[in-house]
């Protein structure tokens, strides 16, 4: 997976377009899983800023200088032909970690939202984040062993979904299916664009 | 396991040097930020030019010989993102890499979103 090692010359032209999508989801969703399931994963460390709201769950009494603190996310690449690579980035789902979320979400295509039908409510934030944001974004609802399955339309429904976002269900530990859940995504920010060319956005 | 071995540090126990030595206490990279997918490419023989750059500094150049994402850069370094964007302005300033901004804030072009979803087909 190393990008180093090859000789070749600094050709402006040869610049590859990069795609950044996201992958989200309350805390054991399956981002993680989903993640490696497709490509090798490697952490991506970035800085917490513990001034903000979250500075109560790291106590930092003695340790004063600390302000900030190191938080790995999920990351991976799909290289789709030499000059077109895929990047996926599975963000922490918790408010804390929503220092991130804007610079993940500048540019992005779109996000996969996993979601737990034991813990349904661990998707919200993403969702309204996505909704608030007008980031294409579909639910995959992952399918533990041990979790009651739902149709996805119980889970529309339960997410209080515009009709109009796609919902699939998916094992994020199958590559074809989590593959399945990135064509999905991909079709539905086709179709956004083609019903808006401008931002969209979506009312609840 | 001995008391004595306990003593060892492992990879687990963080880097020898802090990054935020390695960076001189610098919080924010000079000039204008780098973006996740920015996409940095070393220029050529600028591995020739090390005056007073870190072992980093070089590494970092190495891993950009082609246009890499930051991304890819702090993932391959195994530093974090904002020590990473230190490094990149100190070589900036120096002329060291050039820096391309391929993607727009939205992405509206169609042929290149089919383009990515035959390529996910494919997987």
């Amino acid at each position: 997976m190393g990008s180093a090692g090859s000789d070749q010359g600094s050709d402006p032209e040869s610049v590859p377009v990069a795609i950044k999508i996201l992958i989200a989801g309350g805390f054991g969703a399956g981002k993680t899983t989903l993640v490696s399931s497709l490509t090798e994963i490697r952490p991506l460390q970035t800085e917490e800023d513990l001034s903000a709201p979250s500075a109560f769950v790291d106590l930092t009494d003695g340790v004063e200088e600390k302000t900030t603190t190191t938080v790995a996310m999920d990351f991976g690449r799909i290289t789709i032909r030499n000059d077109l690579v895929v990047y996926l980035f599975g963000t922490p789902g918790q408010k804390r970690f929503w220092f991130m979320w804007d610079e993940l979400a500048v540019g992005a295509l779109g996000a996969v939202v996993l979601a737990d039908t034991r813990r349904l409510a661990d998707s919200f934030p993403s969702i309204d984040y996505f909704e608030q944001r007008g980031t294409p974004f579909v639910v995959a609802v992952n399918c533990f062993d041990t979790a009651q399955h739902y149709p996805t339309e119980i889970v529309r429904t339960a997410l209080n979904l515009n009709l109009d976002v796609p919902v699939l269900l998916c094992d994020a530990r199958q590559r074809a299916s989590c593959r399945d859940a990135l064509v999905t995504l991909v079709e539905h920010a086709i179709r956004l664009l083609s019903v808006s060319p401008g931002p969209v956005s979506f009312a609840r | 396991m001995s008391p004595a071995e306990d003593r060892w540090l492992d990879r687990d126990a963080g880097p020898i040097v802090r990054p935020y030595a390695l960076i001189r206490g610098r919080t924010r990279p000079s000039g204008e930020t780098f973006d996740l997918m920015t996409m940095v490419t070393a220029v050529p023989g600028a591995e020739d030019d090390t005056y007073e750059l870190e072992p980093e500094h070089l590494t970092l150049l190495r891993l950009c010989r082609r246009p890499t994402p930051v991304a890819d850069l702090a993932a391959d370094l195994e530093l974090p993102l904002g020590v990473v964007r230190i490094l990149l302005s100190d070589v900036r300033e120096r002329r060291l890499i050039t820096v391309d901004h391929p993607v727009p804030k939205r992405l509206t072009d169609p042929q290149l979103l089919r383009e990515v979803a035959d390529g996910l087909r494919r997987l």
